[in-house]
């Protein structure tokens, strides 16, 4: 279990760039509030290496 | 009120959107378009910059309401800060007010009879047989779902309607740009007229500093880092801090008003932009200039070009993959190599060194540049056998 992505509401710019690199089709952005689907995020990272702001991070 | 039935859903109401949607709409289409913002055009994603022959060639005379501030040249600058110029006396192109453009651009729209619906996201495409005819959105947390016989997904690097109709759209880190921005004002600028570019191994990795002049002491002032070298420690932000940090001479009376950031799809365009009953246009196609990022011009005329066939496949009751990749082939036949040919550079510049980049500012001209940003490469290898023998070999490998 590799753990699942968490998202800084403090630091998160909704900007939606993180949803263009998920193979998993895990993120989401509805409206300004960007969502991960825990059933689909396998914890691959991509997301967490793209955020220009570090917005996210994998919790084990 | 929207009703049920439409002819054409427009999911986004970004330039491809709107541009795509006036298409649909003055040729008596009835058009619906969906976009998730509670404001159209905010915040934007981009840093506004256009180029007035792409402005023009979609028949949009630059009004001041939006093309803010007259762009006539730009200035690269290598890592040790030496740097190369072009200027002209005329305006070559405009930095805009995004949150007014695209609003312009959605008043056209709405004045030739199409719908709008704001604070809406599409979450999915309704499926009949395999083919699409229609979209599932949620309004004031109220799902709702319309039917359509076309659907144009119009939705930005963060597409999930053509994703939803089975369409690969995902961006690979190695042709991904992590982007970061403020809107600043209190700038001291060398010369408001022209857009500064700084290049390096230290300012951004694989990408470049932008400083894009919106009149007066405002600016947009930006970083793209190439998403396979983002990471914690050197992120976007972290470069654009250092970079400003490090400029005192530019920012020491400036301030944010905005920041912006977002994911800049820098390799080839997606592989399908069609299917049964849908098209793919824009930044969730990856219709941007590879070389420089910039993808307004390209996602309009994408925009117009796939509403121009959806018309005549609506008109002749056919909206079929096959009779919709009409569209992909005019695309390629107006885009596509000159595209192809900007990526094949900006592979060859990726693997530029510091050393080699202070090389070209000795061998090449500002008019040189102005031809390299057209896919122009040619004259490089010969410049080369003159000049900077050491670059050659990765010109050939790359650029022939």
């Amino acid at each position: 279990m590799k753990g699942k992505v968490v998202v800084d509401r403090g630091r998160c710019c909704y900007c939606g760039g993180c949803v263009g690199v998920c193979p998993q089709d895990a993120l989401s952005l509805q409206e300004v509030l960007l969502c991960v689907d825990d059933v689909k995020c396998v914890g691959c990272g991509l997301c967490v290496k793209f955020c220009p702001v570090d917005a996210l991070s994998i919790e084990k | 009120m929207i009703d049920r039935f439409y002819d054409v859903v427009v999911v986004g109401a970004g330039p491809a959107g709107s541009v795509a949607a006036k298409v649909f709409a003055e040729r008596g289409l009835k058009t619906l378009v969906l976009e998730k913002r509670q404001e159209i055009g905010a915040p934007k994603r981009c840093a506004e910059g256009i180029n007035v022959t792409a402005l023009r060639g979609l028949g949009l005379e630059p009004d001041p309401r939006w093309a803010v501030h007259e762009i006539k040249g730009a200035v690269l600058y290598a890592p040790s800060g030496r740097c190369l110029e072009v200027k002209s006396g005329n305006v070559l192109g405009y930095v805009l007010e995004r949150k007014m453009f695209e609003k312009f651009l959605a008043f056209e729209a709405i004045r030739r009879g199409a719908k709008y619906m704001v604070k809406t996201t599409a979450t999915g495409v309704v499926k009949e047989e395999g083919k699409v005819c229609g979209v599932e959105a949620v309004y004031m947390g109220e799902e709702f779902t319309v039917d359509c016989r076309l659907v144009v997904a119009a939705d930005g690097v963060d597409s999930k309607i053509a994703r939803t109709a089975g369409l690969n759209t995902v961006n690979s880190m190695a042709d991904y740009h992590s982007g970061f921005q403020y809107e600043m004002a209190g700038l001291h600028l060398s010369d408001p007229e022209v857009l500064h570019i700084f290049f390096g191994e230290k300012i951004a990795p694989k990408g470049y500093v932008w400083i894009f002049p919106k009149g007066g002491d405002v600016a947009n002032v930006g970083v793209g880092v190439l998403g396979r070298l983002s990471d914690r420690g050197c992120k976007a932000r972290d470069f654009l801090d250092g970079f400003i940090d490090s400029r005192p001479e530019i920012f020491r009376d400036a301030s944010p008003v905005e920041i912006n950031t977002g994911g800049i799809p820098v390799g080839s365009t997606v592989d399908c932009m069609t299917a049964d009953g849908l098209m793919v246009v824009g930044d969730a196609a990856h219709q941007v200039n590879p070389i420089h990022g910039g993808g307004i011009a390209l996602a309009m005329n994408a925009g117009r070009l796939a509403a121009e066939v959806g018309v005549k496949a609506l008109a002749e009751g056919d909206v079929s993959q096959n009779r919709l990749s009409e569209y992909e082939v005019l695309w390629k036949e107006g885009y596509g190599s000159k595209l192809e040919r900007l990526l094949k550079l900006r592979n060859f510049m990726e693997k530029l060194e510091d050393c080699d980049l202070e090389k070209m500012c000795d061998v090449l001209s500002g008019e040189d540049v102005m031809r390299l940003t057209e896919g122009e490469y040619n004259f490089l290898i010969n410049r080369f056998i003159k000049k900077a023998p050491k670059i050659l070999p990765l010109a050939r490998k790359f650029l022939t």
